[in-house]
């Protein structure tokens, strides 16, 4: 069972599309997340001369993961900006340059490196128009690619989606397709407020299909609402960024078993959309968050409590419980690798369990 | 309600004008307490000021100061209602009536007052924690700045910043992480390049934080892409209880910008420092990129109302810069020396001074708290009205932008 999952970005490739295409009656393009991102941020610095990017690599290399591919040649060096290996410093340009009334977009190559710059994130950032009351807003976007990819060891793989969620005054989003990436990156630019954009390198490459409406130069995905992804009535999953199509691909497994999952695509860590993780529950009664990220103070662990402290606890015919990454520095070798994060079969694993099957 | 009264009517440089002095008495009506005629006063006098330290720089700001009767009374005022304020604020932190931080900036006058001079209101400025001078500086008013040190909702921030983080038009506080305000400027200049409005930013730091990595990333930076900034570093000799000796491998703050041109400008010397600053902001809005000034300068009190100040510093250290050395009385000895104003005149401003202080006091002390409505407040700017979790499930509170 194991190897029919280790390639699976195939398969799930393909049955994602299909599955999409289900929803869909009018025309649609594949398009990757890498693309969508980058369309969202040209449609943005087309539309407000205002934005500018600023990071490393994000010029002329036309990014490190070319996420920004073509941009600099678009638009110039005023507005796509290299900066030197210097996350503290340019990061605290960035917010300087916000509260002075332009509309940055940083890039930090990774989000492991964002660490060296989190306090312009925390303090300079979030807490500003707090602490103001109300006198200094600071429009700013920080985004690139979080959490595990493929073969680059404890340093470069951390999910930082708790650590940035646990501050009030910041909005945390993490995109799963490419109708996220895009919808949501614009929306994330168009915010008056600090937005941390948490992308995932392991998705830019994947296509999905993108609507004519998901096309539109003015096509924004409200922040703050969950998707479901697919409806069912037996189990809801919770999940985030690359666990969603995780989670998609164990309910059409489970499908055929004759359980009925309920996807539910987060896209907003910050604020968390508990009303529609609620009404799923006390649909399917049974909850199970999926995330990449540790399980001590994650994700899931906020979710588990909020739906103890509300409504939907009454309708859990057993405890919610959450599919983690595992409790270790992330290691090298593929087998261990593919072992320290939630895998297909552990989420079809958990289901079982959870409804005593 | 203003019982301060303006001190001066503003004249022209001709003719004998009556200049008067005025003074409310307890019944409200006016007094002629002084008269004397303007002829009497010089209007302008030139000063020589100390030569600056240069890095990097063929030659530096002006040897000679013009400095106008009209100036010269401003600024004295000016500084000297950043003294009284920052003395009065010490007091009532005595009192309790000020908790938490409280970094007080006596002795520094020359630095804030020297600076604003020296640029455009439209111009920018950011600064770390000792920041009340600049508050007052960059416009905020004496109750706003004292009412935010006492917690009210009258205060500049309105009571939810405090002493660190208070915030004015083209002033971005109020800082209370040592450094991080340096990038933060840099990103300010960024922006005044990139709109084009000729303006620049003046981003101060300390000594104490002149030692922080993100400041040479920022001086890379900066200078890469020629950013609009002053920065300026106020070496008031001592990093909380570390002197500079004992934290800098060098100490001559003006040259660690290394390819950044540097000057080391007499601090305490109101002319000094605006003329420095002049030459600074020209070197800025030519396009030439950013340059470096270490003010040389003192403060009176420790680094903060829990610190004595006298486990580092002897008070005799304290004291002889007190009478050698202090800006306002450096200021005043020129004046009265070139019968710019005189001792009477200058009494007057004192006594109004103390005036604007006491009401302000006043207000800081009598304006009620911020309501407890106001704690979800202003998270979000713009946006629809939100909920925000209280201490336990059952609280659930209301924000608004």
């Amino acid at each position: 069972q194991t190897s029919l999952y280790i390639n699976i970005t195939y398969v799930t490739a393909l049955a994602r599309s299909k599955h999409i295409r289900q929803f869909h009656l009018t025309s649609h393009t594949q398009v990757t997340v890498r693309d969508a991102l980058n369309q969202a941020m040209d449609e943005e610095l087309e539309r407000d001369e205002r934005v500018f990017l600023l990071g490393e690599e994000v010029a002329q290399y036309d990014g490190a993961y070319k996420v920004s591919r073509g941009l600099w040649k678009k638009y110039g060096d005023k507005r796509i900006i290299d900066t030197p290996i210097s996350e503290m410093g340019f990061a605290g340009i960035a917010v300087g340059a916000a509260m002075a009334g332009l509309r940055p977009i940083c890039e930090f190559m990774t989000f492991n490196f964002s660490m060296q710059a989190i306090d312009q994130v925390i303090n300079s950032a979030a807490k500003t128009y707090y602490m103001s009351a109300g006198l200094q807003p600071v429009p700013i976007v920080f985004r690139g690619p979080n959490g595990a990819s493929a073969g680059v060891a404890a340093q470069h793989s951390q999910c930082f989606a708790a650590w940035y969620s646990h501050c009030p005054g910041l909005k945390v989003l993490s995109p799963w397709s490419a109708e996220d990436a895009k919808g949501l990156l614009k929306s994330a630019i168009r915010d008056d407020n600090p937005v941390v954009v948490l992308e995932n390198e392991l998705m830019y490459g994947v296509a999905f299909e993108l609507s004519d409406e998901a096309q539109s130069k003015d096509f924004v995905i409200p922040i703050g609402k969950a998707k479901i992804e697919r409806p069912g009535n037996h189990v809801t999953l919770v999940a985030h960024s690359r666990m969603v199509g995780f989670c998609l691909d164990a309910a059409a497994v489970l499908a055929k078993e004759g359980v009925e999952c309920e996807v539910i695509n987060l896209r907003t860590i910050r604020p968390l959309d508990t009303d529609t993780i609620e009404a799923s529950i006390m649909k399917t009664n049974h909850l199970i968050s999926v995330e990449g990220g540790w399980p001590q103070f994650g994700v899931g662990a906020e979710i588990c409590a909020r739906i103890m402290e509300g409504p939907a606890f009454n309708y859990l015919d057993a405890p919610a419980i959450r599919v983690t990454g595992v409790d270790i520095p992330m290691p090298y070798a593929k087998i261990l690798e593919d072992n320290s994060v939630p895998q297909i079969k552990d989420i079809i694993f958990s289901v079982k369990k959870t409804l005593n099957m | 309600l203003p019982s301060l009264i303006t001190p001066l009517p503003h004249f022209l440089h001709t003719g004998a004008t009556r200049v008067l002095m005025f003074q409310r008495t307890s019944t409200g009506s006016r007094v002629v307490v002084a008269s004397r005629t303007y002829a009497d006063f010089t209007p302008q006098a030139t000063f020589d000021i100390k030569k600056c330290d240069l890095h990097k720089l063929e030659e530096g700001p002006p040897l000679q100061a013009v400095l106008t009767r009209e100036e010269g009374l401003q600024y004295y005022r000016t500084m000297q209602v950043m003294r009284r304020m920052e003395l009065k604020a010490d007091q009532l932190y005595k009192q309790k009536i000020i908790r938490g931080f409280c970094h007080l900036y006596d002795g520094q006058e020359a630095c804030a007052v020297g600076i604003e001079s020296g640029i455009n209101r439209t111009d920018h400025l950011i600064t770390a924690y000792r920041a009340h001078g600049y508050t007052l500086t960059r416009g905020g008013t004496v109750r706003e700045i004292m009412a935010e040190l006492t917690g009210r909702r009258g205060g500049i921030a309105k009571g939810k910043g405090g002493s660190m983080h208070m915030y004015a038009k083209h002033f971005y506080g109020g800082n209370g992480i040592v450094g991080a305000q340096v990038p933060l400027g840099a990103g300010v200049a960024l922006a005044c390049k990139y709109q084009g409005k000729n303006e620049l930013c003046v981003c101060l730091y300390g000594d104490g934080a002149a030692n922080q990595g993100q400041i040479f990333e920022t001086y890379n930076m900066a200078a890469l892409w020629k950013l609009p900034c002053i920065f300026i570093c106020e070496n008031n000799k001592y990093g909380m209880g570390t002197s500079v000796e004992r934290a800098a491998a060098s100490t001559d703050y003006y040259k660690r910008g290394d390819f950044i041109p540097g000057l080391r400008v007499d601090g305490m010397d109101i002319l000094c420092v605006r003329e420095a600053t002049k030459f600074a902001a020209e070197h800025c809005r030519s396009g030439k990129g950013p340059i470096l000034m270490e003010l040389q300068t003192y403060r009176y009190h420790g680094h903060s109302m829990s610190d004595p100040g006298i486990s580092y510093r002897t008070r005799e250290e304290i004291q002889e810069v007190r009478s050698k050395s202090d800006p306002i009385s450096l200021l005043k000895d020129r004046m009265i020396s070139n019968n710019m104003a005189s001792v009477e005149e200058l009494k007057e401003i004192d006594v109004e001074v103390r005036k604007e202080i006491e009401d302000a006091a006043q207000f800081a002390t009598t304006d009620p708290e911020p309501p407890l409505e106001d704690l979800c407040n202003h998270i979000f700017s713009n946006e629809p009205p939100m909920e925000v979790r209280g201490t336990n499930p059952w609280a659930k509170l209301k924000s608004i932008s």
